[in-house]
């Protein structure tokens, strides 16, 4: 199973999509959200969720980040009701969940999809049977479902294990069984809880690739929470950084990577591009510039200027010797996107003469400290 | 053993099997609705209805702490309400059952607290009504968990139904006490015991079978 699986459910799919009317503004709308859970004998008093305001884009792939306690689950489950706020609002296509009684709850359930973790499949149904689950429970009649079925299970690549039970299909596998089910009444939005956290990293590769297609095909708005840096990386549009029930930064996910603000956000980014250094050479770092023998800078290539050949020119037009100490180069939404940790000599106008270059050339540099 | 012992063997196993059998259903048809709504109707669950689901809590365990044999005989005028005599084999069903139900609803109580509250709250997510959850999702997950439950509660009922020959209801147990004992013939206790084994064997073997075969979770892939 990889994601080179042809995508044979496109077409039907496609047709959906466009014969949908457009949405105006945004498909979801947090509020001044907060969740407080009372205290019990177990624990004190919890704020979730703190004033949380957040405008999901339609068609987009958004995701939230945060560690665990941040949240961040609280708020996706916020928009199907499986969590209610304790205050402000959460708009769902214009319509506000906290009004809806629970006849038009489960109506709006039926628009948003929602995959899980650790998969939620029956043990006891077939992948046919487990992705017909919520067609059955929407009262679609056997025939309809026997063919939405069948391009469900075409569309995630499992068409050899139709008649299997979840306890003989692998991890990825069993993902693909829940998108495939959390699809299967043409939602308009797909929740993602942690759906790859479980998951080894080839195969977390291949489902995210499989979001990402149906997200660009069927037009579906993905909302997913994770605590890994990659996966946003990986498909996310936008990206909303959630810590101690706040959102503390928000943004497209490239602008966010190459001008991190918070310091979350930074740790964040760190973890994947390369610009987290390595633990021993951290160690050494120090902020006095007195007695040390070299200067350490972070040169973030982005945009149009990520190519530049700038460590070349550093050598040749200011004569100075640059050590490389950590360094990645990437691809961000298909955008290019560097991160060079160097180490120059500990001289005033040297360190200030590579600077003026780097930013010269439309590049970042930082100065992360020195050393001996 | 003479013809006529054989004679009473065979017609005390049909007494056993049909009061077993009757009390068996009748208790599973009272005591699955009872089970489903005991797992579900605490605080925060599906049909929260916390006060109603400690009264039958109550009722429940009340039942189950009365020794059988006071059981059978401290329900005697409701036997004769509901069969129209209190003395039979078909008589000693309404005890039986009475002893069945309770037992049977607190093994699916716990049946259904088995299945992983990821798929309650995916059902949800999915739109499921509460009562949808209960027959697509709960019942059909805990079935391998009820099937050795009602195993487990025919054996149970087996034992019980020895001591109905206190109401005259007949069966194995009461043809081994009758004859084996007042009547100081062990080889009449002997077979009685030996028939109980095999009977309680195969129903064993039996719900094993059924319920390994309903059950998905432990596949060679």
């Amino acid at each position: 199973m990889n994601a080179l699986t042809p995508f044979a459910g496109a077409l039907p799919l496609a047709a959906e999509a466009a014969s949908r009317p457009p949405l105006g503004g945004a498909a979801i709308r947090f509020e001044a959200v907060s969740k407080r859970f009372p205290a019990s004998r177990a624990a004190t008093e919890v704020t979730a969720l703190d004033d949380v305001t957040l405008d999901v884009a339609p068609g987009s792939i958004t995701g939230i980040i945060g560690r665990s306690g941040a949240g961040k689950s609280t708020l996706l489950r916020t928009i199907n009701g499986l969590d209610r706020p304790s205050g402000g609002k959460v708009l769902v296509d214009g319509t506000d969940v906290g009004l809806l009684d629970s006849a038009g709850l489960r109506a709006l359930r039926r628009e948003i999809g929602m995959i899980f973790q650790h998969f939620a499949l029956l043990s006891s149904r077939t992948v046919f049977d487990n992705i017909a689950l919520p067609l059955e429970l929407a009262g679609t009649p056997r025939a309809e479902i026997a063919s939405r079925v069948d391009e469900l299970i075409d569309l995630v690549g499992l068409a050899d294990k139709r008649g299997r039970y979840p306890a003989e299909l692998s991890g990825g596998q069993k993902q693909r069984v829940g998108i495939a089910r959390a699809l299967a009444t043409r939602p308009r939005v797909l929740l993602s809880d942690e759906a790859t956290s479980a998951l080894d990293p080839e195969t977390t590769r291949s489902i995210l690739a499989l979001l990402k297609r149906i997200n660009a095909v069927t037009g579906v708005t993905v909302v997913l929470i994770t605590h890994e840096m990659h996966v946003i990386k990986e498909i996310c549009d936008r990206v909303a950084v959630i810590e101690a029930g706040r959102i503390i930064e928000t943004g497209d996910v490239y602008e966010v990577f190459a001008r991190p603000r918070a310091e979350t956000t930074r740790s964040f980014v760190a973890s994947v591009t390369g610009a987290a250094l390595p633990e021993a050479f951290a160690a050494r770092l120090t902020p006095h510039r007195q007695g040390a023998r070299q200067t350490v800078l972070r040169i973030v290539f982005t945009g149009d200027n990520a190519t530049a050949p700038v460590i070349s020119r550093l050598s040749r037009s200011l004569d100075v010797d640059v050590t490389v100490i950590a360094g990645q180069v990437d691809a961000i939404g298909g955008r290019p996107f560097g991160n060079l940790t160097v180490a120059v000599p500990a001289r005033q106008d040297v360190v200030e003469a590579v600077v003026a270059l780097v930013t010269s050339h439309g590049l970042q540099a930082e100065v992360l400290g020195h050393v001996a | 053993m003479s013809p006529e012992i054989v004679r009473l063997m065979l017609e005390a196993l049909g007494q056993t099997l049909y009061m077993v059998a009757a009390a068996g259903l009748t208790g599973t048809a009272l005591g699955l609705p009872l089970g489903v709504f005991l797992a579900t109707s605490g605080r925060g669950e599906l049909f929260q209805a916390v006060a109603l689901n400690r009264a039958l809590g109550l009722v429940v365990n009340a039942t189950r702490s009365t020794p059988f044999i006071i059981l059978v005989v401290a329900i005697i005028p409701f036997t004769r309400l509901v069969a129209g005599t209190s003395i039979g084999t078909t008589a000693a069903i309404v005890p039986l059952t009475v002893a069945a139900t309770p037992f049977i609803a607190r093994i699916i109580e716990a049946a259904i607290r088995e299945v992983d509250p990821g798929l309650i709250e995916a059902s949800r997510a999915m739109g499921a009504t509460p009562l949808q959850i209960v027959r697509k999702v709960l019942l059909p997950e805990a079935l391998p968990a009820i099937v050795l439950g009602l195993t487990l509660t025919a054996v149970s009922l087996i034992g019980y139904s020895a001591m109905v020959g206190a109401v005259g209801g007949g069966g194995l147990g009461d043809l081994g006490i009758r004859f084996g004992y007042q009547r100081f013939m062990p080889e009449v206790m002997a077979a009685v015991v030996l028939v109980l084994i095999a009977l309680v064997q195969a129903v064993q073997s039996l719900g094993d079978r059924i319920a390994r075969r309903v059950n998905k979770r432990l596949r060679d892939a």
